[in-house]
């Protein structure tokens, strides 16, 4: 967006080597365990970290700065670094004259956000500020790394551009160990934007609104492509209730579980006329479907996958699908050419080709090329050994643009109805609900233990390992809880891995005005003891 | 880079300055037995398997912790070199079981393949005290069996250097040092995230893939390599196949990202890829029940609903959701699909995380 890019500018293997970590909203020893550890050997190696998280988490442990935040408040948090920043001269004059623009409005309202004032929204001591914004500023190279709790709210989108006005700011992109890096948290989620399963953008973020791009993929498929974009999910959900949308065909995903506001979801999917699923699973989505389609597991197939450093990286088939089920591409081929417009590839690597030829980020890979190493895109062409880094020397629009955000408030603050502050996560041992199915690791952890602070806990009468129930405007359920100091007083914790205690039931399906990401961090419940 | 010349064995070799002499064997194919080295960890140099002879030196230096230098002369193969090296076998021998038919290290552990090159015979110090530790079997992970450890400390490595856990340590001294979580605990009730990653540089049988015992040996198994499926760091590793079915992962040393290293879902989750809840048939819901169906019933059908939708309602009646959990090859198909076939642009994903 602010460089152009919605793209991990860094690579992971960088991080062993950083000066400083800006961790913002982001638990990587849990979430991504691997960037996790490689963090740890960064710190292990001298580098210095500033954790911004309500919650304590491993990274906040060992972190030089924890700035314990009100959940919710990041963008109050940033404006006043930005503003200490600017106070000190700490800025980076050099890289903001000759590679941004904007800076006048960042300035101005910067201003508005005096540490005092900061301090008061976001509950950080001053002095905390004053130490992160100093060690981050005036690094020799600093990254910032965020994830969920930066980008499902509300305002998750002015959240990341505020990010990329700090590392500006202070001259921290563009090169070797300094950058701005979204952990994004499925397997592929970065694949699934590169390759267009969005309803703005056709394959490699080209437009569907630009007649340039069309023509490119009209020319290419031989149809006419619509011009206006079309429904993200939320809307999806909400078209379907209102019968505008009749009929859906859902790949791999569980909206039913791991989507906002759980109920209203199940009933808008039970409006339909038509619900196709294919899954691995007969998961909760699934048990709502007309036709239920079994598809292979990623062993049982080949294809790429893209991690969150761009890197397009090789999933080949072990061993024969399971039963009659089919790998998912077979599956769309077949349904493609029942409907009327054959899809006659013969391999994965086959439809690889047509990516590259439409996708300009993908251009020079072929699955021979990835081999066991994988590249980075972007890859322009077929010589072109792949990119580490974005935005060296330039960013992707151009000039860097500052962006002046203002502080917004969650859409549902806890009140006197719904007192305490509900945030989701992951858990190291679960991914999404998938891992369940993993016998070793669910037994390993079997159950939901919302987190809850001693205070409330004491003040609730509630004890360690008791059963409570969680209440929403939404919804309820039931879960065991563990009292910890890891949250906040007025604050619970759950992770959305369990059908058992589902905590989407409970979540406000409010969404960001820009990528529609579900508020998942925070909403308004109360919890009460079960007898 | 500045360069050095050395003689190993008769043969004139450049390496890079800061070379040692392992790596200087190793990058010329010069083979040198190891038990403590892993060229992901520092090296301790405790072992000594890997010795030599060094023109100017009286002892037999640890070549993983020496210096390769202008003009060495390196002898790695003379009689002095090889003695040494099967006592030191034979003293770990001594003390170790020879249940190797049912270890589950058979075939692909260190000693046994070291002893069996140097004809270790167990008879030079046969007799000698041996440990009775009790097996660590607390978790669903990692099984661990003490009497197997040969005091290497390349778990206690891993775990501290690549991990940053610290959770194993040497405790005891003499014939009753062990190598465990601290305080002896068992893996359980320690900080242990089961990483797996001591288990992937253990070269015995101390530390064995719980869910991997009896399930089939190494020459059985064929190793392919993939991308993890759990998180968007991408780890690599090998899935262990065995007639057509997933026995278990082990580490790729070659994989870009991570490299050993993985986590607890990468390494101890992909039972999840033979759960009975698997769906082996398509189904179709008729009052209420799902009925199991061929595919050519549910593809029709399908196909037939899409299209009498697309008739009566438009196109943009039908939404298509991708995922974040398929390849980049299915994404691009089901937007096709959606745009192309369908004729509608209403396709996403779950979750812009
Ligand atoms: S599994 Fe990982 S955390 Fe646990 S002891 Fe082994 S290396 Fe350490
Ligand atoms: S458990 Fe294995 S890796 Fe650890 S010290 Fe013993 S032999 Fe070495
Ligand atoms: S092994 Fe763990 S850290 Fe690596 S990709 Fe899989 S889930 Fe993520
Ligand atoms: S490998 Fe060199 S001392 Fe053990």
């Amino acid at each position: 967006m602010t460089f152009g890019s919605g793209a991990m500018t860094n690579s992971i293997n960088e991080i062993p080597d950083s000066k400083v970590l800006f961790i913002i909203g982001s638990n990587p020893t849990e979430a991504h365990p691997i960037i996790g550890t490689k963090m740890k050997q960064a710190v292990a190696r001298g580098a210095k970290v500033v954790a911004v998280d309500p919650r304590r988490t491993e990274m906040a442990d060992v972190a030089d700065v924890w700035l314990r935040l009100r959940p919710g408040t990041d963008i109050a948090l940033i404006n006043g670094i930005m503003n200490i920043i600017l106070a000190n001269g700490w800025e980076d004059k050099k890289f903001i004259a000759e590679r941004t623009e904007g800076f006048d409005q960042l300035r101005a309202q910067v201003a508005k956000f005096p540490p005092e004032v900061v301090s008061k929204i976001t509950g950080v001591p001053v002095d905390q500020l004053i130490e992160a914004a100093r060690i981050y500023a005036t690094a020799e190279s600093a990254q910032i790394f965020y994830t969920l709790g930066i980008t499902e709210h509300i305002y998750g989108t002015d959240n990341v551009m505020i990010l990329a006005d700090l590392s500006m700011l202070t001259g921290n992109v563009g090169k070797e160990n300094s950058g701005v890096n979204p952990l994004r948290g499925q397997n592929n989620v970065q694949g699934a934007c590169d390759m267009g399963a969005l309803p703005d953008v056709l394959p490699g973020y080209q437009k569907v609104t630009s007649p340039t791009a069309r023509a490119k993929f009209e020319a290419a498929w031989d149809v006419p492509i619509k011009s206006e974009s079309g429904l993200m999910l939320p809307d999806m959900i909400e078209a379907a209730f209102d019968h505008e949308v009749r009929a859906m065909y859902i790949m791999g995903e569980d909206p039913v579980l791991t989507d906002a506001d759980a109920n209203h979801v199940r009933e808008a999917l039970e409006t339909l006329d038509f619900l196709v699923v294919q899954n691995i699973f007969l998961s909760e989505t699934a048990k709502l479907a007309d036709v239920v389609l079994p598809a292979g597991s990623f062993a049982e197939k080949d294809g790429t996958f893209t991690n969150t450093e761009r890197r397009v990286q090789r999933v080949n088939k072990a061993i024969e699908p399971i039963g009659q089920a089919r790998a998912d591409w077979q599956i769309i081929c077949d349904l493609a050419t029942r409907m009327g417009y054959p899809f006659a590839y013969a391999s994965p690597a086959d439809v690889m080709q047509e990516i590259a030829s439409l996708t300009p980020q993908y251009a020079g890979i072929t699955f021979e090329r990835l081999g066991r190493k994988g590249l980075q895109w972007p890859v322009p062409d077929a010589e072109h050994p792949g990119t580490k880094f974005l935005h060296e020397g330039k960013f992707a629009r151009g000039k860097g643009l500052f962006m002046a955000i203002e502080y917004q408030v969650p859409d549902e603050p806890p009140d006197e109805e719904y007192p305490l502050l509900l945030s989701t996560g992951r858990r190291l041992s679960h991914y999404n609900i998938s891992t369940r199915y993993s016998e070793a690791l669910d037994s390993y952890a079997p159950e939901e233990l919302a987190e809850l602070n001693p205070e409330d806990a004491e003040r609730l009468g509630i004890k360690d390992g008791e059963r409570v129930k969680v209440a929403s405007r939404r919804g309820a359920l039931e879960t065991k809880v563990r009292i910890t100091d890891r949250v906040l007083p007025g604050m619970l914790w759950m992770s959305f891995h369990y059908k058992e205690s589902p905590a989407n039931v409970l979540t406000n399906a409010a969404s960001d005005k820009v990528t529609k990401t579900y508020e998942y961090k925070v909403c308004g419940v109360k919890v009460s003891k079960v007898i | 880079m500045e360069w050095i010349t050395l003689t190993i064995d008769g043969r004139t070799v450049t390496v890079p300055k800061g070379t040692t002499v392992l790596e200087a064997c190793r990058m010329n194919e010069i083979p040198i037995p190891t038990l403590c080295h892993d060229p992901e960890l520092s090296s301790y140099g405790s072992c000594r398997l890997c010795i030599v002879e060094i023109e100017g030196m009286r002892n037999l230096p640890p070549s993983c912790v020496t210096q390769a230098t202008q003009g060495m002369v390196v002898r790695t193969q003379t009689t002095k070199v090889r003695d040494s090296r099967k006592t030191i076998l034979e003293l770990l021998v001594a003390n170790h079981p020879l249940d190797c038919m049912t270890c589950q290290k058979m075939g692909d552990c260190d000693l046994a393949k070291y002893a069996y090159e140097y004809r270790v015979t167990g008879e030079l110090f046969k007799g000698g005290e041996r440990r009775h530790l009790p097996l660590d079997d607390s978790n669903p992970f990692i099984l661990r069996d003490a009497n197997k450890c040969i005091l290497c400390g390349k778990c206690v490595r891993a775990c501290e250097e690549v991990q940053g856990r610290s959770v194993l340590d040497f405790s005891f001294r003499g014939f009753h040092a062990q190598v465990g979580p601290a305080f002896n605990l068992p893996y359980s009730e320690s900080e242990c995230v089961f990483c797996g990653s001591c288990v992937s540089v253990c070269p015995v049988g101390a530390l064995t893939e719980k869910k991997m015992v009896g399930q089939g040996r190494p020459w059985e198994v064929e190793k392919v390599q993939t991308t993890c499926p759990f998180c968007g760091t991408g780890c690599n590793f090998d899935l262990n196949v065995k007639d057509g079915k997933v026995i278990g992962v082990t580490s790729n040393p070659e994989a870009p990202v991570n490299g050993k290293a993985l986590c607890v879902k990468g390494r101890f989750g992909m039972d999840l890829i033979h759960n009975s809840e698997r769906l082996t048939t398509p189904l179709i819901k008729k009052d209420g029940e799902f009925v199991e169906a061929t595919w050519d019933e549910a593809m029709d059908l399908v196909a037939q609903k899409l299209g009498e939708v697309k008739q009566e309602h438009g196109a943009d009646a039908i939404s298509v959701l991708s995922s974040a959990r398929c390849t980049n090859e299915e994404n691009f198909l089901m937007q096709k699909l959606a745009r192309a076939v369908i004729g509608t642009n209403n396709i996403d994903h779950c979750a812009r995380t």
